[in-house]
């Protein structure tokens, strides 16, 4: 009794938050309600008699991919979404027939088929959850997926860094005209160019050095001339 | 003891509304989340069966499911700051140079 109803509660959690991440227009707002479809599916998993997976459920999914999630929201400074016209208008009646389709046999599954399975299999009283069972699992039967997960998590990280790095010219131009929120920024990187002697030139720390000096003569050139204005 | 039914109808419903908000959404890490959103409509299946077969596998299964979620999301986030430098726009409906 105490099962079902928790049951409910975080089966109508879950489903209430996963209809507000698709319904918010703001992404921040979707991925606070995407932590709330992770906690009560971890709580579903407690109830499931599968503690281990709950905790990681928290602590991965809700903890470290939520948060890179609502930092690269934060970094991107991404704003509501517009809305735009539909293309394609003219799918949207089979859209709809191909769900009510879809729907019908998911019914039909669930309530003819589903009901000549015997249900309940579950025998009370097994460690099938607990963190021991699963690290046996892990490290012997399915040794070699885990290893494999190890070289998939190796080329991410790989990637990741190789996608979201800058070209090596950006760097020495955002610390030359680093906290110059001027118009002027935008003009370093032809400087450097200059400096370079060559736009194609390999670059080269004496140039950096020399546009460096450049920019820093012509702010001090710039103040005095507003300082002998005044 | 709850069905089993119960919480593979459960499954079901939020992989459905993951798909549709794939599908109507614009915003890419938007799309992304609903992504997210399937992969774990499918973990609850998986434990569902192997709490109800007193079979470890399927949460093995969900452990290593959650990595290969991790890796997408970290180069999935990756690609699409490296669209927004180059778009500043993540909408997805701008990035379409190599659509027909």
């Amino acid at each position: 009794m105490i099962t079902g109803l928790l049951f409910i509660l975080f089966a109508g959690m879950a489903i209430g938050c996963a209809i507000s991440v698709v319904v918010q227009r703001n992404p921040l707002y979707g991925a606070i309600s995407l932590i709330g479809v992770f906690i009560a599916l971890a709580a579903l998993y407690l109830t499931l008699a599968a503690p281990f997976i709950a905790a990681v459920q928290v602590i991965v999914y809700a903890g470290a991919i939520m948060v890179l999630v609502v930092f690269v929201i934060m970094l991107l400074n991404v704003e509501e979404e517009v809305n735009r016209p539909l293309r394609l208008r003219a799918l949207v009646p089979i859209g709809i027939v191909l769900a009510a389709l879809l729907a019908g046999e998911a019914a039909f599954i669930l309530y003819f088929v589903g009901a000549s399975v015997s249900e309940t299999i579950n025998a009370a009283a097994s460690n099938v959850g607990s963190t021991s069972s699963i690290g046996t699992g892990l490290f012997t039967e399915y040794l070699l997926p885990f290893e494999v997960t190890s070289a998939l998590i190796l080329m991410a990280i790989v990637g990741a860094m190789s996608l979201a790095r800058r070209d090596r010219m950006a760097t020495p131009t955002a610390a030359i005209t680093g906290g110059d929120s001027t118009p002027g920024a935008l003009a370093a990187p032809i400087n450097l160019r200059i400096a370079g002697e060559g736009a194609n030139a390999e670059f080269s720390t004496e140039a950096v050095g020399r546009a460096m000096a450049q920019e820093a003569i012509r702010k001090l050139d710039a103040k005095k001339q507003r300082v002998e204005e005044e | 003891m709850i069905p089993l039914s119960w919480y593979l109808a459960l499954s079901a419903v939020l992989f459905t509304i993951g798909v549709v908000g794939v599908i109507i959404k614009r915003n890419a890490i938007a799309m992304f989340m609903c992504i997210e959103l399937m992969l774990n409509a499918v973990n609850l299946t998986f434990v569902a069966f192997s709490s109800y077969f007193n079979d470890v596998t399927g949460q093995l299964f969900v452990f290593i499911v959650m990595t290969v979620a991790a890796a997408e999301a970290a180069v999935g986030l990756g690609i699409i700051i490296t669209v927004f430098r180059n778009r500043e726009s993540i909408d997805v409906d701008d990035a379409s140079v190599l659509k027909f």
